[in-house]
């Protein structure tokens, strides 16, 4: 560590992953989230990996579960359009519990939008984006040094709790290139899923204590079924009320959890902060700056970054934002964080969106228009 | 039931819910019997379907076994072999999953030439939503979505398959059960990508519908209709109206999938590849 590199938001997801031991990846050219797919197209075989380039989103997202049923760490990355196709696929892999990574690199949408532009506009979509109460999480990097080091926790949480974890960057953060200063912790470690025990009775839906049923992979001599069908803790589809309610609740509450671990958050001069900025992804860099400007004029100003985005991190944000001023949540968006800032926070304290959708970046200088203006 | 059928499906799974006289049960028992003939352990097989009533069989054999979305069979089965190519794949999908939904991932399939042998149930309709059209509903046929007859043209799989340059592609009906057998065999040993339809029948929602009073009848319109490869060049191109070939329809070495990519990673990390 202490190694130092000049890198793109886009490659360090790819170098992240490597790192947490991806060896699988299958995609679809999309702007502008490809230089992903030619950095693994070019790194994966160097190591003995696949790269595959498939015939659209649905059959990448399609062949990554696949890949992932063996055992195979796998990972695709895509941008809004793509990442719309694959939502019935997610909804899969979080029904039938198989690890698997989504790097969605936000553009300004709906549809062909402006696709060169970053937006912001699927933070919901990321996380309710395919049919039915399922689990995800979500995880919203803001610098390629943090690209690099939660691409490969988004790895070791798909694997640890079976669960599609999807890192939603944005067009801004995938094309900046920064010099990254690697430190102690920033090293990836691999995580392995759990398998099943010698001399335990396994079923690959087992309700255990810590709600992560054992994966068996396929070809280990277990011969599993893996269906999207509700199924009972043998793997085969079931009807009956009370067990879909016992599994349905399993595999929801297993993200609840372990929230600790999962959630985390980033916060700057908030202590004594009383207006404080709540903001995710490129949007945070502008806020950072704003806190920097502002607290050498004597303002008190501070910033909370929730880092996982989804779970959305409740009880951090409730406590930093105790007892302030005002809260602003400035989003490349029509204001889809801010209902959940909103929420967290029940009325304690004033909430004030920002918003801009014209395909351009939040500035430090829209920030501080809008705090002057306020105040 | 037979010893092959206990050491094969999981009888506990058993009765399955296919309607009485359907045609999938007939193709799952051709399928047990090639992998017996194949002599497959059943640890290193993998089974993938996808969504209708074709897709169930993945739940009734005792293999690794994957029942996925819609169309998508396919897509997962190809992650699976090229993540772990010890596995000997094979995919089931209805003409909804095959030709409709996932008719991309088909074509993408027999250009890939990856060593995956996929068995087409083609009963020419929706039979699990309750008798809708396919894209291989023959036309004038009637089904709920077409009260008045389809307008909608059909498809033909295998010279769909063959245009899009697959390197096996074989057709057998389920009236013609043991030649199902030897067409699995013969798909699982071909290197690459093997198409196999089976045209098979569903009482229920096609045949009441379209005049056929038992499942026996359309046993016996498949084998009035079908005609072998080896006769097919030999009846009078007007006599072949309405008829259709069964056998091996086209089998030729391409290169495989994995193993090219396999060559590339070698290549690779001797140092020895060409980089633009």
């Amino acid at each position: 560590m202490g190694e130092v590199k000049l890198l793109q938001g886009n490659e360090a997801c790819v170098f992240g992953a490597l790192a947490a031991g991806v060896r699988f990846f299958a995609g679809y050219p999309i702007t502008p989230s490809t230089e992903i797919a030619n950095i693994f197209a070019r790194e994966l075989p160097k190591i003995g990996g696949k790269f595959m380039q498939m015939e659209d989103e649905i059959a990448s997202i399609g062949a990554v579960i696949g890949a992932s049923c063996t055992g195979m760490k796998a990972i695709t990355a895509t941008s809004g359009p793509g990442f719309s196709l694959m939502q019935e696929n997610i909804g899969f892999a979080a029904e039938a519990e198989i690890p698997c990574v989504i790097i969605n690199v936000m553009r300004f949408g709906p549809s062909t939008g402006l696709p060169t532009h970053p937006s912001q506009a699927d933070f919901m979509q990321s996380r309710w984006g395919t049919h039915g109460d399922h689990p995800v999480i979500v995880i919203a990097p803001y610098t390629a040094r943090e690209a690099y080091r939660e691409t490969g926790r988004a790895v070791n949480f798909s694997e640890k709790y079976r669960v599609p974890v999807i890192i939603l960057m944005d067009e801004i953060l995938g094309h900046l290139r920064e010099r990254v200063e690697f430190k102690e912790e920033d090293i990836v470690k691999e995580v392995n899923r759990k398998g099943p025990e010698a001399g335990v009775p396994f079923f690959p839906y087992e309700h255990t204590d810590d709600w992560i049923p054992p994966f068996a992979n396929f070809g280990s001599g277990y011969r599993c079924h893996i269906t999207g069908l509700i199924h009972d803790r043998t793997g085969f589809p079931t009807n009956n009320p009370e067990i879909v309610d016992q599994v349905m609740r399993r595999m929801n509450g297993k993200i609840d959890k372990h929230i600790d671990e999962i959630c985390r958050i980033s916060t700057v001069d908030v202590e004594d902060a009383e207006i404080v900025i709540v903001a995710f992804g490129s949007v945070a860099r502008s806020a950072a700056e704003v806190v920097r400007i502002m607290r050498s004029m004597g303002k008190k100003i501070g910033l909370i970054r929730p880092v996982t985005l989804w779970p959305f991190p409740d009880r951090e944000i409730k406590k930093a934002a105790e007892g302030k001023k005002a809260i602003i949540v400035p989003e490349m968006n029509l204001g889809q964080m801010v209902r959940e800032v909103i929420r967290t926070i029940e009325g304690e304290t004033p909430v004030h969106p920002l918003n801009r959708i014209d395909g351009e970046l939040i500035t430090p200088r829209d920030i501080i228009d809008f705090i002057e203006e306020m105040e | 039931m037979g010893a092959i059928h206990e050491k094969y499906l999981r009888m506990d799974k058993l009765p399955h819910i296919w309607c009485p006289g359907c045609g999938n049960g007939i193709i799952m028992s051709s399928f047990i019997r090639a992998i017996e003939k194949l002599g497959y352990e059943k640890d290193e097989v993998a089974a993938v379907s996808g969504i209708g009533c074709s897709g169930r069989i993945t739940g009734y054999m005792d293999f690794n076994t994957l029942h996925t979305t819609h169309g998508r069979a396919l897509v997962f089965a190809t992650g699976i072999k090229m993540a772990n190519p010890g596995l000997k794949v094979f995919v089931f999908m209805g003409d909804g999953d095959a030709a409709a939904i996932g008719g991309n991932h088909l074509i993408h399939s027999c250009r890939r030439n990856i060593d995956i042998t996929a068995i087409i149930f083609n009963n020419h309709i929706y039979g699990m939503t309750g008798g809708q059209f396919s894209p291989t509903t023959f036309r004038n046929k009637y089904a709920t979505t077409a009260p008045y007859g389809t307008t909608d043209p059909d498809f033909d799989l295998v010279n769909l398959c063959i245009g899009a340059g697959a390197s096996y592609v074989a057709r057998s009906t389920s009236y013609h059960a043991k030649m199902l057998t030897d067409l699995f065999v013969a798909g699982a040993l071909h290197k690459g990508f093997a198409v196999i339809e089976v045209i098979t029948h569903c009482p229920v929602n096609f045949g009441r519908r379209n005049e056929f009073d038992t499942p026996a009848d359309m046993l016996r319109w498949q084998k009035d209709h079908a005609v072998r490869t080896a006769k097919a060049d030999m009846v009078p191109m007007e006599e072949m109206e309405g008829k259709f070939v069964i056998g091996e329809l086209i089998k030729k070495e391409k290169p495989e999938y994995v193993e090219e990519y396999d060559r590339l990673i070698e290549t690779v990390r001797k140092g020895d590849a060409h980089r633009e």
